[in-house]
């Protein structure tokens, strides 16, 4: 009550005071939310891929000091696929992929795409579902069939007067391909990659009839689950190193990567970004908080005689205290939450400018309001000591 | 006979100013009994506000024992002190000391707002009794910046009567005030006194002692005098003969 008193009768002067505190919190709720946001959406992104998934490609290592790039790189076999399917206990899902990028081609249409060549675990491991027609099966592999599964995207800009694609045929470069079934959308991913842009064969097919390899690009595994990664790499390491008659001391000639290393690289550095905007903002949040204890002492020092008076009519030292203590986080608190309402407004506002994702959690707007609290008490009490420890006779006589 | 509500045994208050020890007060002894309105007198640098401070627990004496309605203070902490200010004790100061922007009524609840003993419905009935006693009843939303020195001075009055003080310690209470607005404040302390208040006045003015029970004066920090007045003059009359302003 005394100490709102107080704050109203100097309006202006409070809110200059608040104007730190504003800023600081403002910025932490607005950093942490765009920061929170982006983090999210990569994770909501890679679970969508299947959190479980690990890549297999050929590795990069050394031959006689000539670093060869992977596209060079024949190391993976369709026997490595083979084995890890055959031996490894850990791995659920294991499909061979090869990728080849051409022209797709319905009547008068066409599309830029990828083919990628696959088994029909592919789907179990990437998390695609069949809206339409089904899947190619063991016996298309065998026989190199010439059928596909063609995403949203690739209907829509070739199959521009709502057909049916079941059944039709496409092609894609030279060789024709007809559609058995339709994938369901996934919609664009976080890094603003269309991921049905794209059509699924038989890596038979793409392997012989559109790329002529003997080789596969990559395989792609799924774990048990997303625990058992760690174990389902040290197993495919081995099978691969032995297939590859690897002697002990060479290094791999091939490369693993999971979705949970992918997944933590990727949120780490939203996680370090995260860390870096909130000390900016945390600094900013201290600067705040000095301004309030400068502001408490010139209060301190300009109310010596109403605390001289307060004293002598009855107020103990911790009457007046509490006093400045609850004047100085009523400035901080109020400024918190000015600065909570203006950091929210601005993390909408680049939401809407810049279409970034953001994420408001509770926790941090609880956090910058405690932390406001606290810098009040903190940086209040210096001040309130000094004026809960002044002499009544010497106060009331301060002119 | 009445009730002793102050009694000092050889008080002493020492100073010390660099190597100089400043003796302020040299044993000052009395006793003060209810409904008494006593003023203390005295030069400059006699000791007066030194020993008023004493009386109102705002100082401890270097020696000496001070007994207020009974209790012992010498021997109390910061807090105790604080708190017996609280309850026992009435400040009026020569410059009123109110709150700056603040109304009239809320400057009489302040004594109050430190007593949690006191809620807020009767913490307001009694500030706007103190301030009907002290003829501010048409004044209580006043803020202290819209009101004469006069005004504020009964404001200051109703503050430190609104704890039903033991004591009321006045400092040069009208020493800011033009004779006329004096005498109407005296002819308050003479109400107030009528009403069987105990009043100690530090003043300079020797005229005012004439409209108190009874003086004490001061010098170099010894009672030199303390004499009963037996020939109390009415302020109200002396009020009533001043020559009426015009504005
Ligand atoms: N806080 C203090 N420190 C040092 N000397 C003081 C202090 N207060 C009062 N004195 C000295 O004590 C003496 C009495 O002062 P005071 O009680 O203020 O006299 P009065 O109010 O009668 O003018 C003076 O000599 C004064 O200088
Ligand atoms: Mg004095």
């Amino acid at each position: 009550m005394i100490a709102l008193k107080a704050l109203s009768n100097n309006k202006l002067r409070g809110f200059l005071t608040m104007l730190g505190i504003i800023i600081g919190v403002g910025s932490v709720i607005t950093m942490l939310a765009i920061g929170q946001g982006s983090k999210k959406s990569i994770q909501a992104e890679i679970s969508e891929m299947g959190s479980n998934m690990i890549m297999i490609m050929p590795g990069s290592n050394r031959m006689g000091g000539v670093k060869m790039s992977s596209d060079d790189m024949q190391s993976l076999k369709i026997q490595d696929y083979e084995s890890i399917l055959e031996k490894a206990a850990y791995v659920q899902c294991v499909s061979p992929l090869v990728q080849s990028s051409s022209q797709a081609i319905y009547g008068a249409n066409n599309t830029p795409t990828s083919a990628y060549g696959v088994n029909a675990d592919y789907l179990e491991i990437r998390q695609y579902k069949i809206s339409d027609g089904e899947m190619f099966t063991d016996q298309d592999i065998k026989t190199a069939a010439k059928v596909c599964i063609v995403g949203a995207t690739v209907v829509s800009n070739l199959f521009t007067n709502g057909e049916n694609p079941l059944g039709k045929t496409i092609r894609f470069g030279s060789i024709p391909f007809r559609i058995i079934g339709v994938l369901e959308s996934k919609g664009y991913n976080s890094m603003g990659m269309d991921q049905d842009d794209m059509i699924i064969a038989p890596y038979t097919t793409v392997q012989k009839r559109i790329l002529a390899i003997t080789y596969i690009q990559e395989i792609v595994c799924s774990a048990l689950s997303e625990e058992y990664t760690d174990q389902a790499i040290d197993e495919i390491t081995d099978i691969l190193r032995s297939n590859h008659k690897l002697k002990e001391d060479a290094s791999d000639d091939f490369e693993i990567r999971s979705q949970e290393e992918m997944s933590s690289m990727m949120t780490s550095t939203s996680d370090l970004m995260t860390t870096l905007l909130a000390a900016v903002a945390a600094i900013s949040l201290l600067v705040g908080g000095i301004g309030i204890m400068n502001i408490m002492y010139v209060s301190v020092t300009e109310r010596t005689k109403e605390i001289g008076l307060r004293m002598s009519i009855g107020a103990r030292g911790r009457d007046i205290l509490l006093q400045f203590l609850i004047e100085s986080m009523l400035l901080s608190i109020t400024g918190g939450l000015i600065g909570v309402l203006f950091g929210i407004g601005a993390a909408y506002v680049v939401k809407f400018l810049a279409n970034y994702p953001i994420a408001i959690q509770a926790w941090t707007v609880l956090l910058s309001f405690l932390v406001c609290t606290a810098t009040g008490i903190f940086f209040g009490w210096y001040p309130a000591k000094k004026a809960a420890n002044l002499d009544p006779i010497e106060a009331i006589r301060y002119e | 006979m009445g009730k002793e509500v102050i009694r000092l045994d050889n008080i002493r208050r020492d100073f010390k100013v660099g190597d100089e020890i400043v003796h302020a007060l040299r044993g000052v002894s009395f006793t003060i009994e209810e409904g008494e309105f006593v003023t203390i007198m005295g030069t400059s640098g006699s000791g007066k506000s030194t020993l008023l401070n004493t009386l109102g627990c705002l100082d401890t004496p270097t020696s000496g024992e001070y007994y207020l309605d009974g209790v012992s203070v010498r021997t109390m902490g910061k807090n105790d002190r604080a708190v017996l200010r609280n309850r026992k004790i009435g400040f009026i100061f020569q410059n009123y000391n109110l709150l700056a922007k603040t109304t009239a009524i809320e400057n009489v609840e302040l004594p109050l707002l430190y007593n949690s003993s006191v809620g807020s419905k009767e913490r307001r009935e009694r500030a706007v009794e103190a301030l009907k006693s002290v003829g501010l009843g048409d004044r209580l939303l006043h803020k202290s910046n819209q009101m004469s020195g006069g005004q504020m001075q009964r404001v200051a009055i109703a503050r430190a009567l609104v704890n039903n003080p033991a004591v009321v310690l006045a400092d040069e209470a009208t020493g800011n005030l033009d004779t006329r607005t004096s005498f109407e404040i005296l002819v308050l302390f003479q109400r107030l006194h009528a009403e069987g208040r105990t009043i100690i006045f530090v003043t300079h003015n020797p005229e005012i002692a004439q409209y108190s029970s009874r003086n004490i004066t001061l010098r170099d920090g010894q009672v030199t005098g303390d004499v009963h007045n037996d020939n109390i003059l009415d302020a109200a009359e002396a009020l009533a003969k001043l020559p009426v302003q015009n504005d």
